[in-house]
Formats: C-alpha cells, sequence, structure tokens
C-alpha cells in the first residue's frame, strides 16, 4: 500500500509543520500561487470548508490586486480582515431579562455541559436561574442538569423519562414566574427516533413559552461540537429550519480544533456567535471574540 | 447547498463541453479532479488525504479512455469510487477471536465519540452471535458514564462489571478474573475518552493495554469529526497500536469523510459503524457504501439492504403479480404501506436514497400521512379496495369519517393511487429506468 506510506509519512509532523509553515508563510516572499495554495491548506485544516476557503481566497486576491501588495507578510492582516468582517456581520447583543434560552443540538456536544456553565455564569451575576430538563428522551440525562443546578443553587425542573418536554417546560416557567426568575434555560433532546418528531418537540417548547412568558426575552441557541467538520452546517440547517436560531455557541475548543465553520455559518445566517467553551470548568465558558478566533486560526 | 447531488451533474457538465471524438486532455482532468476534490472536503476527508488521493486518481484517470464511455462523467466517478473502496479495504473486517479465553476488546476515543453507547451495541450484536459478552466500566472520570454503560448493557442483556471509580487498571484486571469465572467469552472495557488527548490519560490506557493484553483495541470515532481526525486517529495508533476503527454517528447526512482519513493514517481496518440510537444500529462496515457516501451518491445498498430484511416476500410477490396482471388495488397499496412502515423511519430511508437527503426537507417525509392513508385504506370495503372505482362520493364522506379524516384526504390518497397505478403501468412497459429518477410521492 503505497498510498498509505506515503501518507503516512507525510502526516508525521504534521502539526509540527502545520504551525512552522504558518509561521514561514507569512514571511518576506513574494506572493505566488504556492502562497495561495499553502493559505488554503491553513483555511480548510481549520475546517473552513473548501468552498468558503475558496471564496475568501478570491476576495484576498482582489484585495491584494486593489492594494497593490507583493509580499507575503503584507497579506496576513488583510487575510485576517476577511474573515473578521464575516464573523462581525452578525451582532451579539446584551441579552435583557427576564430571558428564556432553549439549548438545542445533536447528542454529544457538550449541551448539558454547556447549559451548566451558562447556569453558572448567570449566577454569578447574581441572576435568579430555573433550569428545564426537558430532554426527557435519554436516560438518565437529568442526573448530570441536576448536578450543576445544585451547583450553582438554581431550581431545576424536570419529567420522567419518556415525559411530554413541553409540559416539562410549562412547569418550569411556573416555577420561575413564582420564584420572579431572572434566567430559565432548557435542555432539550439531541436526538428522538426520527428527526421529524425531534423538530415538532423542539416547536412545541418554543410556542410553550412564547405564550406562558411572552414577556421573557426568548433566544434559540445551538452548541456544536468544535471538533466537527463540515456537518456542523447541516446541524445549524436543521435546527434553524425547525425553531429559527438565534444564537450560536461552539464548544470543545481547547483541544487543536479551529472550529473555522463558524465563518461560513455567519455568512450564512443571521445568528449571534455567542459563546465559546474551551475546558472543562465554568470559567472556560467565554464570550466569542471574533478578533481572537480568527487569531487563533493563525496560530 | 448540495454540492454531492450535484458532483455527478457538474462532471457530466464539464464533460459535455468537450468534443464527443477528442482526446481528453490533463486540464479537463484536472477541472473534473477539482469537483471531486471539493466533495471529498465537504465531506471532512482530510486537506492532505483528499490531496495524495487527487493526484493518484488523476493518474488513473489520465491512462483511461473516458471519452470512448458513453457517460464520462459517470465514468469518472466510478474511477473515483472504485478508488475509494479499494483505500478502504476491500472487505468488511471481523472481530478477532482470542485462542485462550476471554476475547478482550479494549476501547479508546475521544470524549462524546460515543464509546460507551458502541460498547453496548457491540455487546448486543456479540449476544446476538451466540457469546456471552460482559461490559466493563472502566471510565471512572466521566460522572454519567458508569451509569450510561450500566443502562447499555442492561439493554444489550449481556453482563455488566463495575467498580466504582477506583484505578481503571485495576478494574480491568477483576473484570478479566470475574469473566474467567463467570464463564464470559468476551470482555469489552468502555476507557475514559478526553478532549485533549493528554498525556495522562494516554498512560492510563498503556496501562490497561499492558495489563489486559487485548485481542482487539477499537478506537472509536465520529463521522462528524472535521480535519483534525487524523491526528486523531495518529496520536491514538502511536500510543496504543490500535487493531481496527469503530465508526460511529454514520446516520441521516454524516458524510463520513472521516472513514477514508482514519484508513490512510493507520492502515488500520474500519470495522463496524454505529449508525442510529437503537442498541442493534450497528453494523459492518462496508467500504462501497462508504464511498457513495462520501462522494453524497446516497446509500442505496443500504436501503436495499434493509428492504429485503423486512418485506414479506410472498405479500410483495402477490402485490408484483397484481402489479403484472394490471389489477394493482388499494389492497396492494395497503400491502406496500405496511412494508414501508415495517422497513424503518421513513425519513431515514429516503435520505439513503442518492439525491434524495437535499430535495427532501424533514417536513416532506410525513410518517403521519402515511398511517392517515392507512386508516382511510382500512376503512373502505373489501369490494371499495378492490375496485377504487366503485367510491363514488357518498362513499368518501363514509369512508372519511371512519378514518377520522377529511374528503380531501380521502381525494388525495385516490389520487395518489391513481399516480401510482399509472406508474405501476410505466413499470410493466419496461420504463423503470426512468421511473427510477421519479420523485417519491408520500
Amino acid at each position: 500500500m503505497g498510498f498509505f506510506s506515503r501518507l503516512v509519512n507525510g502526516l508525521k509532523n504534521t502539526k509540527k509543520s502545520f504551525s512552522e509553515k504558518i509561521k514561514y508563510i507569512f514571511t518576506g516572499n513574494e506572493i505566488d500561487e504556492d502562497f495561495f495554495e499553502e493559505l488554503e491548506y491553513i483555511l480548510i485544516s481549520a475546517d473552513i470548508g473548501a468552498v468558503t476557503a475558496e471564496e475568501i481566497l478570491d476576495e484576498l486576491r482582489d484585495r491584494i490586486k486593489a492594494q497593490k501588495i507583493k509580499k507575503t507578510e503584507d497579506s496576513k492582516e488583510i487575510l485576517k480582515d476577511i474573515l473578521k468582517d464575516i464573523l462581525k456581520e452578525t451582532e451579539v447583543e446584551e441579552f435583557s431579562y427576564p430571558l428564556a434560552i432553549m439549548i438545542v443540538g445533536v447528542n454529544g456536544v457538550g449541551k448539558t455541559t454547556t447549559i451548566g456553565k451558562i447556569a453558572q455564569k448567570f449566577a454569578s451575576m447574581k441572576k435568579k436561574v430555573v433550569i428545564a430538563g426537558a430532554d426527557t428522551f435519554r436516560a438518565a440525562a437529568g442526573d448530570q442538569l441536576k448536578v450543576w443546578a445544585d451547583r450553582v443553587k438554581a431550581k431545576y425542573v424536570s419529567g420522567e423519562q419518556g415525559a411530554d418536554a413541553s409540559a416539562v417546560v410549562f412547569d418550569a416557567i411556573s416555577s420561575a414566574k413564582a420564584k420572579d426568575a431572572d434566567v430559565l434555560l432548557i435542555d432539550t433532546a439531541g436526538r428522538l427516533h426520527n428527526k421529524v418528531n425531534l423538530m415538532e418537540e423542539l416547536k412545541k417548547i418554543g410556542k410553550v413559552v412564547s405564550k406562558e412568558w411572552p414577556e421573557a426575552e426568548y433566544h434559540k441557541l445551538i452548541v456544536i461540537d468544535g471538533t466537527t467538520g463540515q456537518n456542523s452546517k447541516e446541524q445549524v440547517r436543521l435546527f434553524d429550519e425547525a425553531v429559527g436560531l438565534t444564537d450560536l455557541c461552539v464548544t470543545k475548543l481547547d483541544g487543536t480544533s479551529k472550529g473555522g465553520f463558524v465563518i461560513e455559518l455567519a455568512r450564512t445566517y443571521d445568528i449571534a456567535m455567542r459563546y465559546i467553551g474551551v475546558g472543562e470548568t465554568a470559567e472556560d465558558l467565554l464570550d466569542f471574540d471574533a478578533d481572537e478566533f480568527v487569531e487563533a486560526i493563525f496560530e | 447547498m448540495s454540492l454531492f447531488e450535484a458532483l455527478g451533474d457538474r462532471l457530466n457538465h464539464i464533460f459535455s463541453k468537450l468534443t464527443k471524438h477528442g482526446k481528453l486532455t490533463e486540464l479537463e482532468i484536472k477541472q473534473a479532479m477539482r469537483e471531486v476534490r471539493i466533495a471529498l472536503l465537504e465531506a471532512d476527508v482530510n486537506f492532505l488525504v483528499a490531496k495524495d488521493f487527487i493526484n493518484k486518481v488523476s493518474e488513473k484517470a489520465v491512462g483511461e479512455a473516458i471519452l470512448n464511455s458513453l457517460t464520462p462523467g459517470q465514468q469518472v466517478i466510478k474511477i473515483v469510487r472504485d478508488e475509494l473502496v479499494s483505500l478502504m479495504g476491500e472487505t468488511n473486517a471481523k472481530l478477532e477471536v482470542s485462542d485462550a479465553p476471554p476475547t478482550v476488546i479494549m476501547m479508546c476515543g475521544l470524549q462524546g465519540a460515543g464509546k460507551t453507547t458502541m460498547c453496548g451495541k457491540l455487546g448486543f450484536m456479540l449476544k446476538k452471535q451466540g457469546k456471552k459478552p460482559m461490559l466493563v466500566a472502566c471510565d471512572v472520570y466521566r460522572p454519567a458514564a458508569i451509569g450510561q454503560l450500566k443502562i447499555g448493557a442492561a439493554n444489550a442483556g449481556v453482563d455488566f462489571f463495575e467498580k466504582g471509580t477506583g484505578n481503571p487498571v485495576k478494574i480491568a484486571e477483576a473484570a478479566i478474573e470475574q469473566a474467567k469465572r463467570m464463564g464470559n467469552d468476551t470482555v469489552i472495557i468502555d476507557t475514559a475518552g478526553r478532549l485533549q488527548i493528554n498525556d495522562e490519560l494516554m498512560k492510563e490506557l498503556e496501562n490497561i493495554k499492558k495489563a489486559v493484553n487485548p485481542t482487539e483495541i477499537l478506537l472509536t470515532i465520529d463521522a462528524m469529526t472535521g480535519q483534525e481526525s487524523v491526528n486523531v486517529a495518529k496520536e491514538f495508533n502511536d500510543r496504543l497500536e490500535i487493531s481496527g476503527v469503530l465508526v460511529t454517528k454514520l446516520d441521516g447526512d454524516t458524510r463520513g469523510g472521516v472513514a477514508l482519513s482514519v484508513k490512510a493514517v493507520t492502515g488500520k481496518p474500519i470495522k463496524f459503524c454505529g449508525v442510529g440510537e437503537k442498541i442493534g444500529d450497528i453494523e459492518p462496515f462496508h467500504p462501497d457504501r462508504m464511498a457513495s457516501r462520501i462522494l453524497g451518491m446516497g446509500d442505496v445498498l443500504t436501503l436495499i439492504d434493509k428492504a429485503q430484511a423486512s418485506v414479506d416476500e410472498a405479500e410483495m410477490k402477490k402485490v408484483e403479480e397484481n402489479i403484472r396482471k394490471n389489477t394493482f388495488s388499494f389492497e396492494d397499496f395497503l400491502i406496500q404501506f405496511e412494508q414501508i412502515s415495517k422497513m424503518g423511519n421513513l425519513a431515514d430511508l429516503i435520505s439513503m436514497i442518492p439525491g434524495a437527503g437535499s430535495k427532501f426537507k424533514v417536513g416532506d417525509v410525513d410518517e403521519t400521512k402515511l398511517k392517515k392513508y392507512k386508516a382511510i385504506i382500512q376503512s373502505m370495503t373489501k369490494k371499495e379496495r378492490l375496485n377504487p372505482d366503485l367510491i363514488k362520493a357518498g362513499n368518501k364522506k363514509r369512508i372519511a369519517q371512519g378514518s377520522a379524516t377529511t374528503i380531501q384526504d380521502v381525494n388525495s390518497l385516490i389520487k395518489q393511487f391513481e399516480q401510482t397505478k399509472q406508474m405501476m403501468k410505466g413499470m410493466n412497459n419496461g420504463k423503470l429506468q426512468k421511473l427510477l429518477g421519479r420523485k417519491f410521492n408520500f
């Protein structure tokens, strides 16, 4: 198997050569086709996607030409600016209270942990938090959430496994109103026995929130695993179709993954880049910062 | 954007510009390979893997007489597909069995990849094969992991071993002792996964490996993983010398380019795939199907498999007979509906049809409509079912009431039936080829 052995050798120092590549690519050389190919490698390795990467590089070519730039080092900031501009197209506005956030996303992306961290964030702002465990599908999904709720002294409302999710949300809203809570966080199932059912359930929850708690600002936040590749686009498309997403959180960005798919998402959807998750503790849930995010791609 | 359904079209478009008898130039192959490359990258095949692959296939394509074929675009896809298949391994691999039982299967992989779920599925599968597996909880860090594995074992109906949150190496050793005593022929060890491939964790896995000398070390990897998959796979393989790979979450629209990437860097076979949430949702790895998936050409073979597994042949023969005799009735329609329901979730089935995945929105595939139609047919008299012409306005009202539907529903079903009947006629006339391209109409 010549192909594989060749490839394995080629990949042997992928990581090392990758960061070295980024370092030397912008140093003192003339801009040529090889340069663009290297850039493409960097962008695609960050999971930006082949089509988006191509379009970004086309834009870079245009700007380089317009500004009569000849050296690679002078193009670095231009490339970063292109990415930053895209990310800044969607604005992140401050929350207002009372606030209801429904958290959606497929299983395994770190949804429950993220909810725990968000709860802690609000708790540290002295907000009163209620958590609705509306993932009534997954076995033992609630246990983990309950631990987080106890930790941040949030009220936790849940139902039996297989219970009606929107009924749980209804109860949680009653509880939130009775306690004069500021924030309601709604955990949802990542997957039911089919997509139609899951999406219908989410829509139903949405209806309950708007009907029972109209004074609350209502957000629909999707959690995406940062190690995901291009499938992230499919996930956002589906959930957006069902509930109309407002916010996005990318988790698990403390590894070597860059989560570059958000560039295309920012371009395609009117969705606020809200948080990124970079570790296990609550402090590791950060507000999304377009500048830092782009810098990280070139590290 | 659905690139994949478009791959065939795009290639055809490129080649349509060529003269019919001209010679295929390197430039033209280059154009075609650009499309293939995008397809691979959008399926999350690693950049370098895709690059090497394209170079290799280009060399091959230049040598082949593409223009002699009627559809050069299809021929290129075939070359690409065949090459994908041969690189991913020609046949599906089996699990190794130890000469000295128990056979020890050690799982490894990143957090959230689906290791624990896969343990349950493997256990279930082995049990069905007549084995007596035991699942062992060695993921002592994640709060709910032990509980989750326990539920998995219960669902699979297999033995379960835990020893709290102590030293995973000791737990693994104790489990194997117990397996020997209790006559478990297979031990499946669930291990901890963390986001970062951290050294401490790797050492722990190495220690477990040293202590229990596993027959199989299986790397579990999420089919949706992006470009990082090569580094993950390489790291685990370097440290543990894995024996095979399990690709999880390979359902719905997941393209799974990761399969090619992982195979490329480790050289180890992909053994099984997790294809759904249920305990039985585990399948042997089929390189040919995976190649089609990666290229966005749907998964027709799996669909056919499913159909064969769940369709009652005698019943369908009857339907077929009626089609041939042109006496296709609502009775046959009902049988068909029931067969479809038996095959599983409609949305999943449709997603396996090439090109259909992107054409249908989730809402289009309406299971409740199928149920409604069934109810309507069941509310018809036997005579009406066999001779739909008998159904007049008055009967429609009765049928609608009987099935708790509306006259519109009844009409829409009758229309659907007539269309299907027309299609059947076409089939009898040998226009099957044409019909295959037609939109499903449920």
